[in-house]
């Protein structure tokens, strides 16, 4: 169905190829997996399918690209627009039109399909895709989910053969991304679609595919992409879920791709691990809160944002904010930071009580703490450093070297403050390129750089791990540990429940407006059906969250084992 | 339920249009109230339940504000009008050529009485286009254009929905300097505001043209594209001879035979030129709007009131002094603009009753599913 004939690409003739001498053939009727680092190529290579690589984001192309016998050199995207579809990351960006139904019929309206027709298809793709009660919804009420269902069904109208995603799930919930991969399942079991996924939380979609993408990306010089099952690939990538970590360092073959898998092969580990996991080194539990926030109401219009929240932030801690898309983390994040006024109850910021800017203003900061919401911007950084859920929002600068002399300006501090911190967390940084041009996870790394510049001692990040890999994450995972171990407080909110399972100390659920849960990160994850991370479903019940869990308590059973030898042997 | 056929959006344009005309014919301030009355009333049960079906309340408070301007200025700044006199401000006099402005001085009733009716008719004349805009989608209003002007009338629907997109993105950036530490008022803070936002803007085109190449937008079948260039060159020529030749006709010193013309000529090229264009656009529609039972019953209540001002009683609009006295009511007219209120009611409703306000219910019955305990813990 897609075939792929040596084909490299690359964006300037100067440049180095972005993908590498491809050949791949994805047949009829298969779930095909992309995998791969943050900028290996895995956008282009999608974009490839339909010709919007090259011909729409320029570039050059030299091989073939066959999509069911058309080539993609003489067929630009719109061209191939009865044949692929493709849905983008952010469902609201690709929207044409504002009504659910409008949004349906655009494809086939260019496609110049007879409107008895079109009327037939529109109501298959609302009840394929359980979209029938909101038809006449305005697009933008819809929530994430449903909204990635209408820009799957938009494409689906032209009955195209090949369906292309590139991250469909990676702004949902955990709950609204099931809602969507178990759409796209039934899509390839019924209706014989050809669909090329890319994703990077592997974890909720590996046990799906049928093949697996892995491209090695421009790093690994002259290494072009392996399509294989798997099974095969993940044994070898650099990226796998939690649930392959755990088959890859107990040994297991056939490695486990799924919770399911791994719950079978996982029962003689149940029986080895002790009830419970090594307690890992608690954090230093200053008693000193650095937030406090009681009874928060927060309303837009007549919809109620926050409904009576109550919250703790101390420092040393580091908390999981979770729950559903339009929960009411966001809002409770801008109420942080003062950029929302409360309607009733009330939020007090603690500041470290060492020599600040406003001393009189600190005065009582200690007695009563300071409201955000009427903190000057210039004293407001020195409590909170708020990265927001798109980081580029923070950037302005012309270059990576001028955003740190705009931060340090605006800071008051030495020159090469927030250099030096951006060389801590992101390591070398080419200092003159521009913020634009930088990965997700080199942007987050910039802007958490610039709001770390005025030394906050709360430190909160809006979905931090959208659009970063593996590796990506495990450095963030670090450097935030490293900050709570500074004495700094730190709060994410986050879908990703294996962050939160790797990272928090606590974790707060938030439905409606309202905290629903608020206790220690293993109690929380290992009890909720939703937010119970990979490794906790495989060993329920034991209360063990991540692989690094589950080494220590080996290790720990190992000891014991050692002990009960030593003591009985005596015995005998 | 049964299907809720909607209202042709011309029909509600229309609608629109004829109270727009009544209004301008009076200047009794309580037909023009009665007028509002009834256009809000149509609003309430009639609008879309789309983003738009919001514009009526900011066009109500653009309403507001208009009345309270006129006064504002009649009472601080305006022509002195004799009556009864109700208080006076400290004036100034302004030199001459201001012709007969003054600052301050005496205010009389009458006076009020007139920039308040004026305000109001203003005021009214705003809320008619803020009922259009609630009742009819502006983007179907805009599908019922010729196939010729279709790629027109895409851009003006994706520059609709990129006001609410643009707004938000300037507050959540404005939001995001706060965060840096900078104050959000001053020349240096533009650049913090303006780059972000630009880029975004930037990002967000290149996204939506990239999802339309995809979903087959201009796709041209196999026509010459010099042919097509050619099309539209004379399009152009067409609409530029037309423009000049109106401008010719209505201007009483240029020679008028050459502007008729011209006007003539150049509609008969752009009729032509968009007839051949529209015949190679490739595509259809799905929503057909049809004239139906319902959109009459929509237009002729306020045929018949704009008949019951201009024929009926054509001294309404008689735009003279306004007497120091209460306004008399006019019977017929004011029967005639209640009239205009009968397609709120006959009318089949507008938006099928799956409101979508009742989701957070529907979700939190989602949550007790989910609660249910499905691991062993």
């Amino acid at each position: 169905m897609i075939r792929f004939e040596q084909v490299s690409i690359r964006y300037a003739p100067e440049l180095p190829d972005v993908l590498h001498n491809a050949s791949l053939f994805v047949p009829e009727g298969e779930l095909c997996l992309v995998v791969g680092a943050t900028g290996s190529g895995k956008s282009t290579l999608l974009g490839a399918v339909n010709g919007l690589v090259p011909h729409f984001t320029g570039g050059v192309l030299t091989g073939r690209v066959l999509v069911d016998g058309r080539d993609t050199r003489d067929h630009p995207p719109r061209e191939l627009a009865d044949l692929v579809g493709v849905v983008g990351q952010d469902p609201y960006a690709g929207f044409v039109t504002d009504t659910v139904v409008d949004e349906l019929a655009y494809t086939m309206e260019s496609l110049a399909i007879p409107a008895d027709s079109m009327r037939r298809r529109i109501e298959d793709v609302l009840d394929v895709l359980s979209l029938a009660p909101l038809r006449n919804r305005p697009l933008s009420s819809l929530s994430g989910g449903q909204a990635q269902r209408v820009a799957i069904g938009s494409v689906l109208t032209a009955h195209p053969k090949i369906l292309v995603l590139d991250e469909p799930t990676s702004a949902l919930d955990p709950a609204s991304a099931e809602e969507v991969l178990a759409v796209l399942q039934r899509l390839v079991h019924d209706n014989n679609l050809t669909v090329l996924l890319a994703e990077h939380r592997l974890e909720r979609v590996v046990q799906y595919a049928d093949s697996v993408i892995w491209v090695p990306g421009a790093g690994s010089d002259g290494a072009s992409p392996v399509h294989a099952s798997p099974a095969e690939i993940m044994a070898v990538a650099p990226v796998y879920p939690p649930v392959v970590r755990l088959g890859r360092s107990q040994g297991w073959s056939p490695l486990p791709l799924s919770v399911r898998d791994a719950r079978r092969q996982a029962i003689p580990l149940r029986d080895r691990l002790p009830a419970q996991p090594a307690p890992s080194s608690p954090p230093v539990q200053t008693p000193r809160p650095l937030a406090v926030v009681t009874r928060l109401d927060v309303s837009y219009g007549r919809r109620r944002a926050l409904d009576r929240v109550d919250l703790v932030l101390r420092a040393g801690e580091i908390v999981a904010l979770m729950g559903r898309n339009g929960a009411g983390k966001s809002t409770l994040f801008a109420a942080l930071s003062g950029s929302v006024r409360p309607d009733a109850g009330r939020v007090r910021l603690f500041g470290t009580s060492t020599g600040t800017a406003d001393a009189d203003a600190d005065a009582d900061a200690d007695a009563d703490g300071m409201a955000p919401d009427r903190l000057r911007p210039r004293a407001l950084i020195e409590l909170i450093g708020l990265v927001p859920q798109q980081p580029g929002d923070l950037l302005y600068g012309d270059d990576v070297a001028d955003e740190c002399r705009i931060a340090d300006r605006d800071s008051t501090v030495p020159p090469g403050t927030c250099a030096g911190l951006l060389a801590g967390i992101a390591g070398a940084l080419d200092p003159s390129r521009h913020p634009r041009d930088l990965s997700e996870g080199e942007r987050l790394a910039l802007a958490l750089a610039v709001v770390l510049t005025a030394g906050p001692a709360l430190i909160a990040l809006d979905e931090p791990t959208r659009g970063l890999d593996y590796v990506a994450k495990a450095r963030l995972v670090t450097i935030l540990r490293q900050l709570a171990g500074q004495g700094h407080g730190v709060v994410l909110a986050t879908h990703d429940t294996e962050l939160a399972a790797e990272l928090a100390d606590r974790v707060v659920v938030l439905a409606d407006g309202a905290v629903v849960t608020d206790g220690p990160a293993r109690q929380v994850l290992t009890q909720s059906p939703v937010f119970a991370p990979q490794i906790a479903k495989v060993l329920s019940p034991l209360p063990y969250l991540t692989v690094s869990d589950v080494t220590a308590g080996l290790v720990l059973a190992r000891e014991d084992e050692r002990i009960d030898a030593e003591s009985t042997r005596p015995d005998r | 339920m049964s299907r809720s056929r909607t209202i042709h959006p011309a029909a509600w344009w229309l609608w629109a249009l004829l109270l727009a005309w009544a209004t301008m014919r009076t200047s009794n301030p309580i037909l023009l109230a009665v007028i509002a009355a009834v256009v809000g009333y149509v609003v309430v049960n009639r609008r879309s339940r789309a983003v738009w079906g919001s514009a009526f309340r900011i066009m109500l408070g653009l309403g507001v504000v208009t009345i309270a301007f006129t006064v504002l200025l009649q009472v601080v700044l305006g022509t002195r009008v004799p009556g009864h006199v109700l208080f006076r401000l400290p004036s100034w006099q302004l030199p001459s050529w201001t012709d007969g402005l003054s600052v301050g001085g005496p205010v009389t009733g009458e006076a009020l009485l007139s920039a308040g009716t004026a305000g109001l008719r203003l005021a009214v004349l705003v809320l008619c286009f803020g009922a259009a805009n609630s009742l009819a989608h502006p983007g179907r209003l805009l599908n019922l254009l010729p196939a010729a002007l279709y790629e027109l009338g895409v851009a003006a629907v994706v520059a609709l929905t990129l006001v609410p997109q643009l707004a938000e993105s300037i507050a959540r950036v404005r939001r995001a300097q706060r965060l840096r530490g900078r104050s959000l008022t001053g020349i240096r803070s533009l650049r913090g505001l303006l780059v972000p936002v630009l880029e975004q803007s930037l990002e967000r085109a290149i996204t939506l043209a990239a999802s339309m190449d995809s979903r087959g937008y201009g796709r041209s079948g196999a026509i010459d594209p010099r042919l097509r260039r050619l099309t539209r060159l004379v399009l152009l020529l067409g609409v530029c001879a037309a423009l000049a030749g109106t401008f010719l006709v209505i201007d009483p010193a240029r020679p008028h035979r050459l502007g008729v013309i011209a006007l003539i000529l150049g509609t008969a090229l752009a009729v032509a030129a968009s007839v051949w264009t529209g015949r190679q656009v490739h595509r259809t529609r799905y929503r057909r709007e049809s004239w139906g039972r319902s959109d009459w019953l929509t237009v002729l209540p306020a045929v018949v009131t704009v008949c019951a001002y201009v024929i009926g009683h054509p001294h309404l609009g008689d735009n003279g002094a306004v007497a120091w006295q209460w306004p008399t009511l006019p019977l017929i007219p004011f029967l005639a603009t209640l009239c205009a209120a009968l397609p709120g009611a006959i009318t089949p409703p507008t938006a099928d009753p799956d409101d979508y306000e009742s989701v957070p219910a529907m979700r939190s019955a989602r949550v007790a599913d989910d609660a249910r305990p499905v691991m062993h813990t």
